[in-house]
Order: C-alpha cells, then sequence, then structure tokens
C-alpha cells in the first residue's frame, strides 16, 4: 500500500498525481468516491490528473478519450486501450493505493522509453 | 432505413458508422472511402509518425475486438449523388442505392500551380504522403515549408528534430493570425526562431525553381531560397466537387444546419467538408478539427435517424492541439470577434503561458502552450451553458 495524501486535502472534484513509476493519479469524484487509474493516457503522454472529470469518467486533457474511473475502460479514440485501475483505501483519513501488479497500456513513446529502463 | 451508405472512411466516417450503431440502427451499412487504407488517424502524420517514432499499426483507428458489421468499400471515390434515385455514383461506374447517406469526404491538401511532376515536392495530407515525406525527409538536406500554419509549423518542428535545415515561408504579416489572432500567432510561431528555424512573413511565393528535381522556392521579393525538399502547407479545401448538382446545397464545403442536415432529406455531412452552422456564433463555420469531426457524427446520425424530429444541442467550442517542438499547443473557441487577449497564467516568453480571449468581458477563446491542467479548465468553463 502505498500513501496517497489526506482525503481531507483532495476536494471532490480534483486529483492526485502519485509520482511513482508510472505514475497513477488518485481522482476524488463529486459524488465523493475516490478511484486510482494509472496517470499517463495510453495514447500518448499525457497526465489523466490535468484531465477534465465528469461523474466517473476523466477525458484526456489532450486528445479527448474518455476512461471509465471505475474499469478503466476507454469510450473512443484515439486511445484504444484501456487504463488500470488500482485499488483504493481510505484508512484514517489518509489514502492508500495498492498498485495493480497487471501490465499498464502505456502509449508507444513511453512504453519504448520503459523498454530499455528497469522492469 | 434499411440502408445507410456513409462517404467517407476516415475519422468522421469511421465515427457516424459508430454512432449509427450505437444509436441502434440495425440495417445495412456501408462505408465508401476513396482510399485503400482502413480508418486511420491524421494528427500524428505530421508528427510522430512522420519523426519514425511511430508505425502504421499505431495509426488504426478501429480497435481489435471491434466489428460494425459493415461493408467497406475502400479505394472507390464517389462521383456523383442521384437524388432522385437515391444512389451514391462511384467513379468506376457501380452506384449504391441508399435510404439514408452520410457524407463525410473531407478535404484535399490545397497544391501549388506549377508543382505538378516536379520531384521533392510534397502535401502532407494522407497516410501516403506521409510516407514519402518521411522517407524524403530521412534522407536530410534543405527543407522550405511553404505556409506557417499548424501543418507547415509541425513539419518544420519534426524536420528541425530530425536535423534537417528549415525554413518557413509564411505569406501573411504574422503566421497563424487567423485562428490565433495577432498577438498569440505571433508568441506561438516565434517557437521557430527559438529553435534556429529561420521564418520569413509578409513574402508570397513565386514559384518554384528546378529541372526535374526542385533546387529552390522563388519569392515574390526577388529572393531565392535554396531547397532539397518543400512541403506545401497552404490549407485545404471540402471535397465535394462530387456533389455540384446533386441538389445538395454548397457553400464553402456542405452548407448544413445546426445538428449537421443538408438541404436534401435523409441526407446529413459531417467532418472537415461540412459547413455546420455554429448557434454561439450565429453563422456557418467549417470546422476542420479533429475533435470535430469525432464528436460532431453523433447528433448528424440522432438527426439522420430522426428523420430531422431532433433539437440541436449547443456543440462544445471547437478544440484543436499542435505540437511543435516539444511545446504543446491547445485552442479552444473563436480568436476572431475577440476584443483582448490577457495572459493569466505563465509568461510568452517562457512559451509557456495560458491567455484567455474575451470579448466584451465574457470569455470566448482560451490559448494553452504547455498548460494542460489548466487549459483543461477553462475549455470546461467555455463550454458550460451561458
Amino acid at each position: 500500500m502505498i500513501p496517497v495524501c489526506r482525503l481531507a486535502d483532495l476536494p471532490r472534484g480534483e486529483a492526485f498525481r502519485l509520482d511513482i513509476d508510472p505514475p497513477v493519479s488518485v481522482f476524488h469524484t463529486d459524488d465523493g468516491e475516490v478511484f486510482a487509474i494509472d496517470d499517463t493516457c495510453t495514447h500518448q503522454d499525457a497526465s489523466l490528473a490535468d484531465g477534465w472529470l465528469e461523474g466517473c469518467e476523466v477525458e484526456c486533457p489532450l486528445h479527448a478519450s474518455k476512461f471509465d474511473l471505475r474499469t478503466g475502460a476507454v469510450d473512443a479514440p484515439p486511445a484504444k486501450l484501456p487504463v488500470r485501475t488500482h485499488e483504493v483505501v481510505v484508512e484514517d483519513g489518509m489514502i492508500y493505493v495498492q498498485v495493480s501488479t497487471d501490465a499498464p497500456n502505456l502509449p508507444p513513446c513511453i512504453a519504448s522509453r520503459l523498454a530499455g529502463g528497469p522492469a | 432505413m434499411r440502408t445507410v451508405a456513409v462517404v467517407g472512411a476516415s475519422l468522421a466516417g469511421l465515427s457516424a458508422a459508430r454512432s449509427l450503431r450505437r444509436q441502434g440502427y440495425d440495417g445495412r451499412l456501408v462505408v465508401i472511402g476513396d482510399e485503400t487504407h482502413r480508418p486511420y488517424d491524421r494528427p500524428p502524420l505530421s508528427k510522430e509518425f512522420l519523426a519514425g517514432t511511430i508505425g502504421e499499426a499505431d495509426l488504426v483507428l478501429e480497435t481489435d475486438d471491434e466489428d460494425l458489421q459493415a461493408e467497406w468499400l475502400l479505394g472507390a471515390r464517389a462521383s456523383g449523388l442521384d437524388r432522385d434515385r437515391r444512389a451514391v455514383r462511384l467513379a468506376d461506374g457501380s452506384e449504391l442505392r441508399a435510404d439514408g447517406i452520410v457524407i463525410a469526404t473531407g478535404a484535399a491538401a490545397r497544391t501549388l500551380p506549377g508543382a505538378e511532376g516536379l520531384c521533392g515536392v510534397h502535401t502532407l495530407r494522407t497516410l501516403d504522403d506521409a510516407r514519402a515525406l518521411r522517407d524524403e525527409l530521412a534522407r536530410g538536406g534543405r527543407l522550405v515549408v511553404i505556409g506557417g500554419g499548424f501543418i507547415g509549423a509541425e513539419v518544420a518542428s519534426t524536420a528541425y528534430a530530425l536535423g534537417l535545415d528549415v525554413t518557413v515561408i509564411e505569406a501573411a504579416p504574422t503566421p497563424l493570425a487567423g485562428p490565433l489572432g495577432e498577438t498569440m500567432g505571433a508568441i506561438v510561431s516565434a517557437l521557430h526562431a527559438d529553435h534556429g528555424v529561420r521564418l520569413l512573413c509578409g513574402v508570397g511565393v513565386k514559384g518554384l525553381s528546378g529541372e526535374r528535381q526542385v533546387d529552390a522556392v522563388l519569392l515574390e521579393d526577388g529572393r531565392s531560397v535554396p531547397a532539397d525538399i518543400v512541403v506545401v502547407g497552404v490549407g485545404a479545401r471540402p471535397c465535394v466537387e462530387w456533389l455540384e448538382g446533386s441538389g445538395v446545397a454548397l457553400d464553402n464545403g456542405v452548407k448544413c444546419g445546426a445538428d449537421g442536415r443538408t438541404s436534401l432529406a435523409g441526407v446529413v455531412a459531417v467532418g472537415d467538408c461540412a459547413n455546420w452552422y455554429d448557434p454561439r456564433a450565429g453563422t456557418h463555420r467549417r470546422v476542420e478539427h479533429w475533435t470535430g469531426a469525432r464528436e460532431r457524427p453523433d447528433a448528424a446520425v440522432a438527426t439522420l435517424l430522426a428523420g430531422g424530429a431532433v433539437e440541436p444541442g449547443v456543440p462544445r467550442p471547437p478544440y484543436f492541439w499542435s505540437d511543435q517542438y516539444g511545446v504543446k499547443i491547445q485552442f479552444a473557441g473563436h480568436a476572431a470577434g475577440a476584443d483582448s487577449v490577457t495572459v493569466e497564467e505563465g509568461a510568452a516568453d517562457d512559451r509557456n503561458v495560458l491567455a484567455v480571449y474575451r470579448r466584451a468581458g465574457q470569455p470566448v477563446a482560451v490559448l494553452g502552450m504547455n498548460q494542460p491542467r489548466l487549459f483543461t479548465r477553462w475549455r470546461k468553463q467555455l463550454g458550460a451553458p451561458r
């Protein structure tokens, strides 16, 4: 479990980017739910934490593909692959994330960079 | 409705086909495309694809498990529309009868008179164009880009990164003044000089010189700019010649209502070829943005399936992006008609800026350079009902 931030410090409608590799973003929806997904759009190097949060969906800030925070699914191009979702636990007012052990769907430019680095 | 023909197999056509199925149309669906390729994404053609960092497989717009139950007629050019027979005529002489027609034939790159047949001269619109230009850029040399608009600027940026010697020639005093206004157009186009790319403004092109292979671009002021490769990026024209005399009203493309309807019942138009009425602006605007090609088919298909009985919603403000010299440029709204532009965040000199365009105090457009987070917030605000 990785500590993210205090729930009180993440207002509804906002996102927090966890700078791990690859980064994870944590969203606090307008309905008060907290979700964690991979931060990088599967199409190109864009931070979904900078995106447009509406209900349980976030729209990539660059090219308008929308990802479902609950499932990671993408609605329409240019992105074609889902993002990973991560388990979120809120305990004593602190948000924690359990990072998925699945392989991430990183965009081609990032994937090629990581291929040369540590697994 | 038993047969719907979608004429055009790029993003707007594919999006229309998807919308048809999503909105419950289960009849025969035929997609006609003049290129031989399945739908592919064009924005990377001037950027990552041209740079060689992504390949053709990365451009494919359909997903692996997607099946629209459509018949694809690729490499087939539409040559006419017969309103009485409700048929699309194809260049090979065949015809396709359809109850509903979606026009999505896009736009074609404008060319330079006299450039035909001269080696080394390119336009960039299609995958085939991009393959040819990529192969030629890989050999290096002196590139002259005619036109300082977005395509020209992106090609210049990519070629600069590939190590070519690049010059951009723009006829207007300030590049991008149309879409971005004078002030911000000057700031964005200053990215060229930041990187040592020459930008010559306010001078027209008289012609090209060269026997078989281009060797220079000749300017109207008498100068000659040596060139091994020339890219002509002087805009696009809507591909609607095939509709002349069909009864579909044409005016800078297909003239459409705010819901994509044309002057003929059962015919709608989407994408770069469609000149939609914009209720916000109170006028028709032909928008060549990727986002328009993706979002508007939903409304046009609803119109087609309902026989025009749906009330059109107000579309989101037009949005486009560009990547140049590692800077993410984003723009939403309409710069024309703004009476002020203010920098809300960052600094123009740092090429890191969020600028808001206003008319009578009301925001009408927003520009971001490397400001995706703030840009998204402003874009959201622009699209909010007023």
